[in-house]
């Protein structure tokens, strides 16, 4: 009806499900391309190795470290997720367990980067 | 689909997301652990060539990611493309197989 | 004496905002302003209210995008620049203006299974429910609602999913589970679950953030989920 109606989405936890739903999205899109790269090895170790001499590229690194993001923030949100689904609800407790989730996932992505450059 | 089968379906993918909670720690730990200024071939071969152990970790690892995957596709499918009902959940159910397929073969690739 | 402009909705799903200059004034309401535009301004709008207090939840409408009781809401709070947007709740069929057809609203109730089902006649005892139990300190958290119908407002699942119970029907099922006295049990149960009911809710917590009441429907529905969870693995759903 009018634009504004996305200042109705503007709360924690709907930036958390967002996070959750297009890193699920991002990840099932890798995943094949990923499995692809790896069955390279059924070629030999060297048909693996030029797949794997495109990770030199930047696009390519940096491409890595945001999906290790993704896969360490959709398994925080996830697992914030299964408490609240099969644990219970604590009022109080819900903008800590969003922050420490995405906490998290940033620290797990900084140390891939670190690792990797 | 019932609402028993959709419930069914819903506790599918909570266990999934239940062992992938473990893989996941696993595979990120390994990865930040294991890569240092790049991945050559060889370094990753020579952890999981010839290892029953990587082959039935990642076993499971696709096993689940085969099952959790497809349901989250048909959730968002049904809420962000309006595409629901038996032609949905079909191409979910492939995505599925195709998951598993090319996950089995990518494993086979890596630890025979 | 500054004025405000205000944004009204006018017509129907086809219809478009109307531009009122209103007087500002302290300690002024939303719904203020609205009754301000059809005494004064123009008598044709319609709109609904009842108690103007905070107690009924008939004023809800949408404030600059956000669904509020306008009665409880101050323009001080709300207005940008001089300027607010008032606009019907979302994700129900526009009557006319600022009017709802909240009938799918309560249909849904219905649909939860959203009622009390007696299992005992005036002869027997009254039952004895320990204030302090589980089951009713659970009930408690969640039965002040009033069916304002903001929560199904604020949640996307509803706009997303025609057929989603929303977190009203939900919340109340829920309390209804938890009552020892009900006999609806088995059959509510499979009421709520499944891709209409509580298994479609992605935890956004938008319903939980807009309560007026400050009731948490997502912790309900969590509630629904595990409920429908042990029915489904014992067989029973």
């Amino acid at each position: 009806m009018s634009a504004s109606a996305w200042r109705n989405r503007g709360h924690v936890a709907y930036g958390a499900f967002i996070i959750h739903r297009l890193s699920g999205l991002a990840l099932t899109l890798f995943l094949p391309v990923h499995f692809l790269v790896l069955g390279q090895a059924l070629s030999g170790e060297a048909a693996l190795d030029v797949s794997l001499r495109w990770t030199q590229a930047p696009l390519v690194q940096t491409s890595e470290i945001a999906l290790v993001f993704l896969l360490a923030a959709h398994l925080t949100g996830g697992l914030r997720l299964l408490f609240v689904e099969f644990v219970g609800w604590r009022s109080e407790a819900q903008k800590m367990l969003i922050a420490s989730a995405g906490g998290v996932a940033a620290f797990c992505a900084l140390v891939f980067a670190l690792n990797l450059l | 689909m019932s609402a028993r089968a959709e419930t069914r379906l819903w506790l599918a993918q909570r266990a999934s997301a239940a062992v992938l909670a473990l893989c996941v720690a696993v595979h990120l730990a390994t990865m930040i652990a294991a890569v240092r200024g790049g991945l050559t071939a060889a370094e990753m071969l020579g952890r999981t060539r010839g290892s029953i152990a990587w082959a039935a970790f990642y076993g499971v690892f696709v096993l689940a990611v085969s099952i959790h995957a497809p349901i989250g596709l048909r959730t968002v499918a049904s809420e962000w493309l309006g595409w629901r009902g038996r032609s949905a959940d079909v191409a979910c159910t492939i995505v599925g197989v195709a998951l598993l397929a090319l996950g089995a073969r990518a494993i086979l690739a890596v630890t025979r | 004496m500054s004025t405000l402009a205000v944004s009204v909705w006018r017509g129907g799903r086809d219809g478009r905002f109307q531009t009122f200059m209103v007087p500002r004034l302290d300690a002024q309401t939303v719904l203020d302003v609205v009754t301000h535009i059809q005494r004064r301004l123009d008598p044709t709008l319609a709109y609904r209210f009842a108690c103007r207090v905070g107690m009924c939840g008939s004023c809800s409408m949408t404030v600059n995008g956000e669904p509020r009781w306008t009665c409880r809401t101050h323009v001080a709070n709300v207005e940008r620049n001089g300027k607010l947007e008032i606009a019907p709740l979302a994700h129900l069929p526009i009557v006319r203006d600022l009017v709802t057809d909240m009938r799918e609203f309560f249909d849904k109730w219905a649909r939860a299974r959203g009622q009390f089902q007696p299992t005992k006649t005036r002869r027997d005892d009254v039952a004895r429910v320990a204030p302090s139990s589980a089951g009713r300190l659970a009930i408690d958290a969640a039965i002040e609602c009033i069916g304002c119908g903001v929560c199904y407002a604020a949640c996307d699942v509803v706009a997303w999913n025609p057929d989603y119970l929303g977190p009203a029907a939900l919340n109340r099922a829920w309390t209804l589970t938890n009552d020892v006295r009900d006999g609806a049990g088995r059959a509510r149960l499979a009421a709520v679950a499944g891709d209409a009911g509580c298994h479609a809710c992605h935890t956004h917590e938008s319903c939980s953030e807009r309560c007026p009441k400050h009731l948490a429907p997502t912790a309900s529905i969590a509630g629904l989920k595990r409920a429908t969870a042990l029915a489904a693995l014992r067989g029973e759903l």
